[in-house]
């Protein structure tokens, strides 16, 4: 079970996380997008941190509605939308909750993976954090049902969001910018997909 | 008069598209709203959000649009404010920005001129 505490503990981690890859990130954007993946999100996730403190009375949905929202306004690049969605679905899918369980966060991540389907009007195989979400989600929910326990759980999922990460290689992008790099992106490792394993990583090493 | 606005991810191009289309229409009710607070490029909530209230009547406003983010963050934005007479355009910008000041200056309304904006994406310029 995470209380708010541990949740604001394990956001505070996920911003460490995307501050210290910041340049791979950018490096990563470079030569299939507009090279600003990691200082658009380290900059959202900067305006994160100085909300947190101010957060630990408040329940699962408000905290994860703010960081929603201000990543919505100040990260400036598609991942702000997509990212920015996809918190504040999870935040709606746990509103009212002060505890999380297993079920709670998988339930969680199911209402994040369908935000940045729908906000990006994209599915798996477009080279997109997709890539990484939905087989991670998968990997997480077989894990669970098997019995395994948080740490078990998380462990799978990176594995899966990474083995994806590494998939949106060989896949030529339909959406975003490097739709318009099309088959030159080939062999590129998607900055989206990445990010979010970063995040992933950071969940499992709080637990 | 329906009310304009111009998203890009460089606060130049959303001037300078203003610019060009007061050629034409200088009296349209039109709205920059590029790049972030710092000057640099990116999509701005905020900006989209005040350009859409600078400009807002109850004849509506329409928003046009660059590329990527600039069309998911106008996207959320509208969510935001509800249900508001606001409409993003389909089009190319730079064509769209014309066809748009021109029918809103000369008196269109809301659904014409979105309907007109239908047409520009087919407009051809050789042939």
């Amino acid at each position: 079970m995470a209380d708010s505490k541990m949740v604001i503990s394990v956001l505070q981690k996920i911003g460490e996380k995307i501050g210290e890859q910041k340049d791979y990130l950018t490096e990563l954007d470079q030569p299939i997008g507009d090279s600003d993946h990691g200082i658009n999100l380290a900059r959202g996730f900067q305006e994160v941190d100085k909300k947190l403190p101010a957060l630990t009375d408040q329940d699962m949905g408000a905290i994860l509605k703010t960081v929603g929202m201000t990543l919505v306004s100040t990260v400036g690049g598609a991942s702000g939308p997509l990212y920015g969605s996809a918190f504040m679905k999870m935040g709606m899918a746990l509103a009212g909750k002060n505890q999380l369980n297993t079920e709670d966060f998988l339930k969680g991540m199911d209402a994040a993976v369908e935000a940045v389907k729908q906000r990006g009007k994209s599915a798996v195989e477009e080279a997109t954090m997709l890539d990484a979400m939905v087989p991670a989600l998968a990997a997480m929910e077989k894990a669970a049902a098997e019995g395994m326990d948080p740490k078990g759980i998380l462990e799978a999922g990176c594995q899966a969001a990474w083995a994806g990460a590494e998939h949106t290689k060989d896949l030529v992008a339909t959406k975003g910018r490097a739709s318009y790099v099309g088959e030159r992106g080939i062999g590129h490792q998607d900055p989206g997909a990445t990010s979010f394993s970063f995040m992933l990583d950071a969940v499992k090493e709080c637990l | 008069m329906v009310g304009l606005v111009i998203v890009s991810h460089s606060e130049n191009l959303a001037k300078s598209v203003i610019e060009l289309t007061s050629m034409m229409a200088k009296d349209a009710r039109i709205a920059p709203a590029g790049g972030l607070e710092d000057g640099s490029f990116g999509t701005s909530f905020e900006r989209i959000q005040e350009a859409i209230e600078q400009v807002y009547s109850d004849e509506g406003v329409i928003v046009l649009m660059d590329l990527g983010s600039a069309v998911m963050t106008t996207e959320m934005v509208l969510e935001m404010m509800g249900d508001k007479k606001i409409a993003m355009a389909d089009c190319p910008l730079v064509e769209g920005a014309v066809v748009a000041t021109v029918n809103a200056a000369g008196g269109m309304k809301f659904e014409e001129i979105l309907a007109s904006l239908e047409t520009v994406r087919d407009m051809r310029k050789l042939s």
